[in-house]
């Protein structure tokens, strides 16, 4: 049947069974929207108030719910302002398809009104991207991009769609999400980059190895990476680490791969790692890596970083094998299947000593506590206390990202939304409305500083439009907390340019955009705040007070060795 | 043997606009010159071909690779090592001819080379050259003697010695003992 390409595109996307789409309209991906118009019992729509926070709703959606997460920007300023969401997905391996449009065949490389070339700006940040120049080719294009996005190392792709393709018509062909694989352009993909969809089965002989070095050792350490999360793995992966009983160190991205409060747990590994985590890299005598990239957060010094150990990489993506840190053995393939079969040829191992000295070091940190102000640890002791236990945390950058995942037991993949890898302030609050809407069962909070939350605070109008009821927590220091840390630690206390003493007041803004806000200094009030926001089913905005000089602890400077400890 | 050495690099890439900017974006992104760089079709008209040179040690070219082959439109790679392969190279030289007399001496040394005079004019000549690395840098070095007025490299092409191709890297080795580095 022949169809306009901006109805192609919506057939493409229900064939994907996307049911949800966040974006922002504009000139030329009008076409695009009037289409929509009519999918409206099919396709919700979250229309954000920035492109921003809607490319962090996507990838937040994507995130909490293992799906392909959609977003649609028009062109120009439209599809700029997606660049940091899209680098956001990319540094942390999500899934999203970003779908904008650009101006007509006759308009382009006129310098025309939003203009802009977009798919040469998002080329080093995206998967794969397209330029759609041709009707015909619209379709194969989306099962294409859909597909890019979810194998493998999953990742962002970019479509960018000329206007006048959105208007054009062509044959389209219904075709089963399962049958794309085998036709279309996608099939000849499939033919010759055919890794870069399956990853390969594991070689027996690799196996094989890691076993006998897994027996040789005596000292095993396991170090849970943000591909367990993505994988999906975290079953097949406390199997095996409670089969070779190894301690277990956890990345930024790997919250929520393996169980917080599993007795082998150590916490999290790197610049904020706990004592026993980091101790433990620099003393074990095996260390099996699995998703992980050894990011200078966690290999701060990748010279010395376990240079006493064999390190074993296990990861889906080749080109991560030996690229930050030099490995003695690495298995190339999906976190899942590699486990599930190292599981089912490993015999139980025990190491009793080795943990009793690993846990002899603190695997979390205490923090003073005040009169008048509150710290840290009693604002999440009081959320994980009175929330649901499958609360679903998304949080911004900085020493709140920092102390939120040193306290809270992440219990299963996609519970922790946390820009690792691009450090994106305002990452929160859009991926906090992405999750709550792919998620709609579970509660969903925001954990900010009031740096990040200043940054993005506009989408608390996308949380009134919709009522979305997202509870966002500000650690609220007057100050860009872990900048001041830094400068305090090492820039000889010269405050340059961190002090945020003339903010706004958090609970007048709440109330600006039509939601309740409170101002929290004690814990009694903070306990009271936080059962009327839950009761009350409603965006709500707790602006908890905290010392400017608190800190995160402990810490490594970048680029030492792991226990060189400065705090 | 792990020092930085020039490495070539032999790509197969989709015909498609945007894919040369992708490909050579990754390598400066990644902290790498590209030292010489050509590119055309091959026997599928939809099929491209780069040959990339670039210094870097045997790790470093197999994590490039690595990264390489996470482009889509990259069908293939291959990393040629000089023992194993043939490298060639067309230039083109105009130098100046004052007199008859360099004129002559200059045709002498292109006879040498077996270089081709594909231009002559009153005050200069033409020549076109195809060789390796070694060959070009040697004729140049002569003809410097006479000035050289301009001067276009194509940049490195390659092909692995013996029946092996880039099309499959896990076909049955049955090495042929032809294409002795001849001049």
């Amino acid at each position: 049947m022949k169809m306009t390409g901006a109805k192609i595109l919506m057939e493409c996307l229900i064939e994907q069974g996307v049911d949800t789409i966040f974006g922002y309209p504009g000139g030329t991906i009008l076409n695009v929207y009037d289409e929509l118009y009519s999918y409206g019992d099919k396709v919700k729509h979250v229309l954000t108030s920035h492109e921003q926070g809607a490319a962090h709703a996507a990838d937040g959606y994507a995130r909490s719910t293992g799906k392909v997460g959609v977003c649609f920007a028009t062109s120009g300023p439209g599809a700029t302002n997606l660049v940091t969401g899209i680098a956001t997905a990319h540094m942390d391996s999500s899934p999203v398809v970003f779908i904008s449009c650009n101006v007509g065949e006759n308009l382009i490389g006129k310098d025309s009104f939003q203009e802009v070339d977009i798919t040469g700006i998002t080329m080093p940040i995206t998967k794969c991207n397209y330029l759609v120049r041709d009707v015909n080719k619209l379709a194969d294009v989306v099962r294409e991009a859909f597909a890019i996005a979810r194998s493998g190392r999953p990742g962002p792709v970019f479509i960018d769609i000329l206007k006048n393709v959105t208007a054009n018509k062509a044959e389209f062909e219904p075709l089963p999400k399962e049958e794309h694989f085998s036709n279309g352009s996608l099939k000849e993909l499939m033919q010759r980059s055919s890794q870069n969809f399956q990853p390969p089965k594991p070689d027996e002989k690799d196996i094989g190895t890691l076993i006998d070095m897994i027996k040789a050792s005596k000292k095993p350490l396991l170090i849970c990476g943000g591909g367990v999360v993505r994988g999906r793995a975290q079953e097949e992966f406390t199997e095996f680490a409670e089969k070779i009983d190894a301690p277990v160190a956890i990345t930024l991205m790997g919250g929520g791969g393996f169980k917080g409060r599993n007795p082998l747990t150590t916490g999290m590994v790197g610049m904020h790692g706990t004592k026993a985590s980091n101790m433990a890299c620099n003393e074990c005598d095996l260390m099996i890596a699995v998703g992980c990239r050894f990011s200078d957060r966690v290999a701060l010094d990748p010279e010395s970083f376990a240079s006493q150990a064999k390190i074993v990489h296990i990861d889906i993506d080749r080109a991560e094998i030996n690229k930050n840190v030099k490995t003695t053995h690495h298995i190339v393939g999906d976190a899942k299947r590699v486990l599930s079969i190292l599981n089912k040829s490993i015999t139980q191992q025990h190491h009793d000593e080795w943990k009793e000295y690993v846990f002899s070091f603190p695997t979390e940190t205490e923090y003073d506590e005040y009169d008048n102000l509150l710290t840290p640890k009693q604002i999440l002791s009081a959320i994980a206390e009175l929330c649901p236990q499958d609360t679903i945390v998304s949080t911004d950058v900085g020493q709140h990202q920092m102390w939120a995942i040193q306290h809270f037991h992440f219990d299963y993949p996609g519970q922790l939304l946390t820009s690792g890898g691009f450090g994106t302030m305002g990452f929160g609050l859009g991926a906090a409305i992405g999750a709550k809407v792919g998620n709609p069962e579970k509660t969903v909070i925001h954990i900010t500083g009031d740096g990040s939350f200043r940054m993005n605070c506009n989408e608390l109008a996308t949380e009134e439009h919709y009522d979305i009821p997202v509870i966002t927590f500000i650690f609220n220091n007057k100050t860009l907390g872990m900048v001041r840390q830094w400068q305090t630690l090492i820039y000889d206390k010269h405050y340059s340019q961190t002090t945020l003493t003339h903010g706004p007041d958090f609970v007048k803004l709440a109330e600006a955009y039509g939601l309740k806000g409170r101002r929290v200094s004690t814990e009694a009030a903070l306990r009271d705040a936080i059962k009327d926001a839950l009761e009350s089913g409603h965006g709500y905005v707790i602006d908890c007070v905290i010392d400017t000089d608190e800190m995160v602890r402990p810490m490594v400077g970048g680029g030492s060795h792991i226990t060189k400890f400065i705090v | 043997m792990n020092e930085v050495r020039r490495q070539t690099l032999a790509v197969l890439v989709d015909n498609e606009a945007g894919v040369l900017s992708q490909v050579s974006r990754l390598f400066s992104r990644k902290g790498y010159n590209i030292e010489s760089l050509a590119v055309g079709t091959t026997d599928d008209p939809l099929v491209s071909r780069i040959t990339i040179e670039v210094l870097g040690d045997d790790d470093q070219i197999k994590l490039l690779s690595n990264q390489l082959g996470k482009l889509f439109p990259v069908h293939s790679i291959k990393v040629l090592t000089p023992e194993k392969s043939i490298r060639r190279e067309l230039v083109l030289f105009k130098v100046r001819a004052a007199t008859g007399e360099k004129r002559n001496e200059i045709i002498q040394i292109a006879n040498i080379f077996r270089a081709n005079i594909i231009d002559v004019a009153i005050g200069s000549l033409t020549l076109a050259m195809i060789g390796d690395e070694g060959k070009i840098d040697a004729i140049q070095k002569l003809l410097e003697e006479f000035e050289v007025l301009e001067l276009v490299r194509t940049g490195v092409v390659a092909l692995e010695r013996g029946q092996d191709t880039i099309y499959d890297e896990t076909k049955e080795k049955g090495e042929f003992n032809y294409g002795k580095n001849v001049l």
